[in-house]
């Protein structure tokens, strides 16, 4: 229940920097962050990764890939500039 | 459960598996959505259609549905029939009322003139969301088959890894939305503010 709030608190936070106009300058850093917690906390404790650590390698070899193409694009594109 | 090789039953090891082809996947059609993002020549563009309230509703509708689905496999796992019953169907019938934001959503798209192959943005945006509604509703007929097999008795302590799986399935199906709803919403939404 409480990985659910903190979820649920995120996402609120999520949507209220974007109307903030003073974070704008950091808005795309500062998603990636948020994004990033929530999408931890349920891998970690929804999914069980954090105590299923025989299976982590299966998980995180191709999810690094795949961040690592998709970081790459946004910093080819200016993404965060 | 069975002995394996590798101490965990292989139904997770085979959807482990699964799930890191599908971040590939999902990896490719994110990074393309951002290569082509901010490049279409013609309307309607993003920072005109996207509704931010909205998509935050279904999101959260969707992040509860994960909590659900925890709940659902705690029932299992304790042999209580009535809460593994209802918390699949709970888990099934919020996945059903994303999707029909997702149809929702579409069909405002496609009044407003974004059909597939408008421009940029929409090929590119109908194919991502749509690949991970295409998710959601295999998740949901997967979910009311279980659903079924609960309300026969037939889903017991001694085959919850089977709502296991499911669950895997289900919660990388809300991580893939976690990521999507900042890259493509909160991202793309953000030129309008």
């Amino acid at each position: 229940m409480a990985i659910a709030l903190v979820l649920g608190v995120i996402t609120a936070l999520e949507v209220m920097v974007f109307y903030v106009e003073a974070l704008a300058p950091v808005l795309v850093p500062l998603l990636l962050v948020l994004s990033g917690a929530k999408f931890v906390l349920v891998v970690g404790f929804y999914m069980h990764l954090k105590y299923d650590t025989s299976l982590r390698g299966l998980f995180v070899g191709p999810l690094a890939i795949a961040a690592a193409i998709i970081l790459a694009i946004m910093a080819l594109y200016g993404y965060f500039l | 459960m069975e002995r394996t090789s590798t101490g965990v039953a292989n139904e997770k090891v085979l959807m482990w598996t699964f799930i890191g082809s599908e971040c590939m996947l999902f990896g490719s059609l994110i990074a393309t959505f951002l290569a082509y993002r901010d490049r279409s020549l013609v309307g309607p563009f993003e920072e005109e259609l996207l509704n931010i309230p909205f998509i935050t509703v279904t999101t959260f509708v969707l992040l509860m549905s994960s909590l659900m689905m925890v709940l659902a496999l705690s029932a299992v796992q304790r042999g209580d029939r009535r809460g593994s019953g209802l918390f699949l169907l709970l888990t099934a019938v919020l996945g059903l009322i994303f999707l029909g934001g997702q149809v929702f959503e579409f069909s405002h798209f496609a009044h407003e003139g974004l059909g597939l192959g408008r421009n940029l943005f929409s090929g590119t945006f109908y194919l991502t969301t749509g690949f991970h509604g295409a998710h959601v509703a295999i998740g949901v007929i997967w979910l009311l088959t279980l659903w079924t097999l609960a309300l026969r008795g037939r889903l017991g302590p001694e085959k919850s890894v089977k709502v296991e799986v499911a669950g895997l399935y289900w919660h990388f199906v809300d991580v893939v939305w976690i990521v999507l709803f900042t890259v493509i919403y909160l991202m793309s939404g953000a030129a309008a503010v």
